[in-house]
Parts: structure tokens; C-alpha cells; sequence
């Protein structure tokens, strides 16, 4: 193809441009999608984390210490944010058997991809199990609420109902997302379709994005 | 190095990253165990943050085998981020100093925790 070609403008254009099959990123739709999903997602993210930021910043009330808040006594002293980093502990496991579970997609082999997929779920579960109980404590042993709290800024409450609900959301919806796909792995549905197991990674990168976000919470909300 | 069949890397090179997601979450909870405080506990927060994020982008989202058309296109829009970190950060401060001037210090007294 030598000669010009000569490009329509205007709306017609945009829509050429859009829809030319031309491939970018070198990556199956699905992959490139679901990046740009995370990429919106960070933007949720980081304005909530902002947000939290801004008003940490302009209270004049102390802060409340997150240290302390998320103590956790096993009968004797309490122990600080061992509850936070047993979480963590898990995710980052989680995010593990995940990484195990795409390279064993990729190598065919139905059954550990599956076990490892299920693995991840039951590991995501405990977690949002966990925070249920943290939530549980803190509204009904603490007091805190979105409005107020005894220890400190009225902000640490709505900054940390907001961040972690919709992180835990997020895990939840994972944790079905992983589900589905495991038992469709299971029951031979991609084998039916020319065995591409590319949306075990596509899942994947959800749930690695999951702990990434966990990842900046953790340092900024409970260490900080 | 994106093979055909998608991303397929030995599982040696999962297992070390794995391994040091953990040291490194177990160093970040030193961080607040150990008591660190002031300058050098946010730059050892912020150091371990940013090294397992890179290590999870990198390694477990595959980011480092892929194109660098789709690095840019990922990675490239959330610098925009930091303008809005430091917007809000002066913003925040200006009213932290509006809200003493006006209002004064602050007269709040915490209760001790139960737990």
C-alpha cells in the first residue's frame, strides 16, 4: 500500500481513528480494558486518599493514633495494629496464589489454576471477615462514628468508613469475580474455547491491583 | 520478552517476590512497632510503600514485560495525582491556619480508650 490515503475529518475521523484495528499495547482487548478500569480506579482511590489527607491536615483537633485505635489485646498487653498486619499478611498471600494461579493458567493445567483460584478467594474472604470484625469493634466497643468519636478528630471516622468500605467493597467484589472465573476453569468452559486461559491474568490484575491499593492504605491511614 | 502464549515466566521468580512482599510488609509494621517518629518514620513508610508497589506493578501485574505503549498509557496519567496531593496539602494548611486564627486552638480533650 504505496499510494495516500487520504483520512476523513471531523466526527467521521474520530470514529475512523477509533475504530481502525490498529493494536496499540500488543495485549488482548480484555487485558487493555480492564488496565484502564484500574487506571479510573486509582483516581477513585486517590481522591478519597486526598481527601483523608486534606482533612487530617486541617483539623485542629488531634488526631486520633491508629496505632493505638487498632490495638489488639490476646489476653495480655495490646498489641499495636496486629490485626491490620495479620490482614495484610494475607493479602499480600493472597496476592501470591493469584500470581500462581495465572502462570499455571497460562501452563494449561485446569485443576491447580483452579485450587489456586479458589485458594485466593477463601484468603480474600477471611480478609473482608476480618474487617467485618474491625468495623464491628470499632462502632460498638469504640464509639466511633462517621460524625464524631472519644479520641479525637471528628474526620477519622468518615475518612476511615469511606476508605476501607470501599476498599472492602472492592474486595468482595473480587472475591465473586474470582469465583465465577475459577468454577468456569473447573468446569471447561475456556477449554470449550480454544483453551485461552488469558482471563485468569485479567482477573489476576484485578486482584493484585486490590492489594496495591491495601498496600497504600496501610502507610497512609494506619501508619502514618 | 511477551511470549504468544501470554505472560509465562519460571515460578522461581514469583516465589522471591512473593518472599520479599513479606519481609517487606513485616519491616513496614517494624515501622509503627518499633515506634519510629517524625521525619524518619514517613520516609521509611513511604520507602517500603512504594518498593512492594513497584514490585507488585512490576512482577505480579506483569507490568515490566509489557509494551511500553501501555506503560505510558498506565502509568504516565497518575502523576497528574501528585499536583492534586500538593493543591490540597497547601490548601488544607491555609484553613488548619484560618480555623486558629478565628476559632483558636483547639479545646478538645480525648477520653481513654476501652478496649
Amino acid at each position: 500500500m504505496s499510494e495516500a490515503v487520504i483520512e476523513p475529518g471531523g466526527g467521521r475521523g474520530v470514529v475512523h481513528d477509533f475504530s481502525r484495528d490498529k493494536q496499540a499495547f500488543g495485549v488482548p482487548w480484555g487485558k487493555a480494558m480492564m488496565w484502564i478500569f484500574l487506571l479510573s480506579d486509582t483516581f477513585i482511590f486517590s481522591c478519597f486518599l486526598v481527601g483523608y489527607m486534606s482533612v487530617r491536615i486541617s483539623t485542629t483537633d488531634p488526631w486520633p493514633v491508629p496505632s493505638e485505635v487498632f490495638a489488639l489485646s490476646f489476653g495480655g498487653d495490646p498489641i499495636p495494629l496486629i490485626l491490620i498486619a495479620i490482614m495484610t499478611f494475607i493479602l499480600i498471600t493472597s496476592s501470591g496464589t493469584m500470581a500462581m494461579a495465572v502462570n499455571m493458567g497460562y501452563r494449561k493445567d485446569r485443576k491447580k489454576t483452579f485450587w489456586l483460584m479458589l485458594a485466593t478467594a477463601l484468603l480474600g474472604a477471611s480478609f473482608v471477615g476480618m474487617q467485618v470484625f474491625e468495623w464491628t469493634k470499632l462502632i460498638v466497643d469504640e464509639g466511633v462514628r462517621p460524625w464524631g468519636n472519644p479520641m479525637g478528630a471528628a474526620q477519622f471516622g468518615s475518612s476511615f468508613f469511606m476508605i476501607t468500605g470501599f476498599h472492602g467493597m472492592h474486595v468482595s467484589a473480587g472475591v465473586i469475580y474470582l469465583l465465577v472465573i475459577a468454577n468456569r476453569v473447573r468446569n471447561g468452559f475456556y477449554e470449550r474455547r480454544g483453551g485461552n486461559y488469558e482471563i485468569v491474568e485479567i482477573t489476576g490484575l484485578y486482584w493484585h491491583f486490590v492489594d496495591l491499593v491495601w498496600v497504600f492504605i496501610f502507610a497512609f491511614f494506619y501508619l502514618w | 520478552m511477551a511470549s504468544e502464549e501470554g505472560q509465562q515466566h519460571p515460578l522461581s521468580i514469583y516465589f522471591w517476590i512473593w518472599g520479599l512482599l513479606f519481609v517487606l510488609s513485616f519491616f513496614s509494621y517494624m515501622v509503627d512497632y518499633l515506634n519510629f517518629q517524625g521525619g524518619v518514620r514517613w520516609a521509611l513508610i513511604l520507602v517500603f510503600m512504594f518498593l512492594k508497589a513497584g514490585f507488585i506493578i512490576a512482577i505480579f501485574m506483569h507490568m515490566k514485560w509489557e509494551r511500553l505503549a501501555l506503560k505510558i498509557a498506565i502509568l504516565g496519567p497518575p502523576v497528574a495525582i501528585l499536583v492534586l496531593i500538593w493543591l490540597m496539602s497547601v490548601e488544607g494548611f491555609y484553613i488548619e491556619d484560618t480555623r486558629v486564627d478565628y476559632y483558636g486552638e483547639s479545646t478538645f480533650e480525648p477520653e481513654p480508650v476501652h478496649h
